[in-house]
């Protein structure tokens, strides 16, 4: 099937330190990739870079057959690439409703009034609807996180870049937000997620790769990736001759 | 009664404050852009509206209908071209950019229609007014000022909560970087709030040129009313700026009342004494 996202020699460096490092990735339409990596790998820069928000210093993006490396995020988002944050970051003064319209409104580029009965069935979805009209302040974790996924969805992306959203939930918090991942998966959006909670990513992708110092060192089947030498070095110490 | 006609008196004036002050707060509010030269903008509306009048030999009220898209326009250029550019982590750019603009809208008034002290004549309503209790009687166009000063914070208030423009702007001064990411772009909603702000802006400078004389040296003195009133309402907050230019109006017309060159200074004393005793204003934005 044909790549929905590419990248293509992607470097990036903050002064000394590199945080991506000739990267190449290809996601395919409709695939659900798993990104892990240990922290300061640089998996965050790589969707700052996918969205928009981080300037590579060199390599280039392709969204949907189209090079995008220098479009500014909100044309990006309006094309049909939608972020999480690990840190919820919703519109605190506004409401959960209204945090959902103006991203429906200006992530699709439609008025205000088409996309109220979108916004509701996505709060829904993502069982909000019952805090509708709360201050997204007021949200308690969980819910801030479902807020990011809805808000995310609202703008009704075919690429959708998950960031820890699995982070800091408790057991059963976090098979609920599993349950309602693969369901946005079989509505055919393509899903990259990065993720520490090992399990919950397993339950949703089918191909995984491993960020390490800048660049991937192993990818394929997510089970094999898991086991393989590089990983256990990188997570446990062990050597991978050993 | 003499007392309750002084009172009336600075409410009405307050009405004009809070004109100033709205343009001010919105743009503050929206894109965290202190904008010095906002009072010698209220100038160069007054200006714009003198030309407009004695052009087209129409009343300065009628002369809204051409001001009030004029300066919009202004301000969509203005935010687009030069004042874009500035905006980043650094407060200071803004901030000294706007200063310099204020510098060159003074000085290119001041060669263009020189330092005479200039009014605009509405005519017969300026004199007319309307005795509502026996002893006081409020003159038509302070009213209508009143009014429209009014109606300006409701239909922003309306704006900003009730439309697809309004929650652009209230994501937007949330978290821009977000925003963004949700399809905004940044560079119009700011440029649509500078708009805004030069439209009431606009209003405010046809009603100051019509009630006083103006030259193109007073915008500064607009401007710290206009901070005056925001600091007073409490940033953030439509109907707090109203209150705070009302306070700001009725403080001057008491302190002229017991002596006419106390009239500033009792004004910025009731400022500063607000300012100490409550700093994040009388009636501060909600969360």
């Amino acid at each position: 099937m044909a790549s929905i996202l590419t990248l293509d020699g992607i470097s990036k460096r903050f002064g000394a330190i590199v945080i991506a490092n000739d990267v190449d990735l290809a996601v395919k339409k409709g695939e659900a990739l798993g990104i892990i990596g240990p922290n300061g790998a640089g998996k965050t820069t790589l969707f700052g870079v996918i969205t928009g928000t981080v300037p590579p210093d060199s390599g280039c993006v392709t969204f949907d057959g189209r090079d995008v490396t220098r479009l500014p995020p909100d044309q990006r988002c309006r094309m049909g690439i939608a972020r999480s944050f690990q840190i919820p970051q919703p519109f605190g003064g506004m409401t959960v409703f209204e945090n959902l319209v103006v991203a429906a409104a200006f992530g699709q580029g439609r008025s205000e009034h088409d996309v109220y009965a979108q916004s509701h069935d996505i709060l829904e979805r993502c069982g909000l609807a019952a805090k509708a009209n709360r201050p997204a302040s007021s949200l308690t974790l969980l819910d801030r996180k479902r807020l990011e996924l809805a808000r995310a969805l609202a703008t009704a992306p075919q690429l959708l870049l998950l960031d820890e959203v699995a982070g800091g939930l408790t057991e059963h918090e976090c098979e609920a937000l599993v349950d309602l991942i693969r369901d946005i998966r079989k509505t055919g959006i393509t899903i990259v997620w990065i993720e520490h909670i090992v399990h919950a990513l397993l339950a949703v992708i089918d191909r995984l790769v491993v960020l390490h110092g800048g660049a991937f060192i192993a990818q394929g089947d997510p089970q094999e990736v898991i086991r393989s030498p590089q990983v256990n070095e990188i997570y446990m110490g062990i050597p991978a001759d050993a | 009664m003499e007392w309750v006609n002084t009172i009336v008196q600075g409410i009405l004036t307050g009405g004009l404050y809070a004109m100033f002050a709205a343009g001010l707060s919105l743009i503050f509010g929206v894109m965290r852009l202190v904008n010095i030269a906002h009072g010698d903008l209220i100038v160069l509306a007054a200006y714009v509206a003198l030309v407009v009048t004695e052009t087209l030999g129409i009343n300065p009220l009628v002369s809204l209908a051409f001001v009030v898209p004029i300066m919009a326009i202004a301000g969509y250029v203005l935010q687009r071209t030069i004042l874009n550019r500035t905006l980043g982590d650094d407060l200071l750019p803004p901030l000294l950019v706007t200063f310099g603009l204020s510098i060159i809208i003074q000085n290119a008034l001041l060669e263009i229609f020189t330092a005479d002290s200039r009014k605009l004549n509405a005519g017969p309503i300026e004199t007319a007014s309307i005795e509502v209790l026996p002893g006081i009687s409020l003159g038509v166009l302070p009213l209508l000022q009143f009014v429209l000063a009014v109606a300006v914070i409701a239909a922003m208030q309306f704006l900003f909560y009730r439309t697809a423009t309004g929650r652009a702007f209230r994501a937007t001064s949330d978290d821009q970087p977000v925003s963004q990411l949700m399809g905004l772009d940044n560079r119009h909603v700011f440029a649509l709030a500078m708009a805004l702000s030069l439209a009431i802006v606009a209003i405010a400078g046809v009603l100051l040129a019509v009630r006083a004389n103006f030259d193109p040296s007073i915008g500064p003195a607009r401007l710290i009313f206009g901070f005056e009133a925001v600091i007073i309402g409490g940033l953030g907050s439509m109907w707090g700026t109203l209150a705070g230019g009302i306070i700001l109006g009725v403080s001057q017309a008491i302190g002229a009342k017991i002596d006419p060159g106390w009239q500033l200074l009792a004004g910025h004393l009731v400022f500063l004494f607000i300012l100490a005793i409550r700093p994040q204003g009388l009636f501060p934005k909600v969360q």
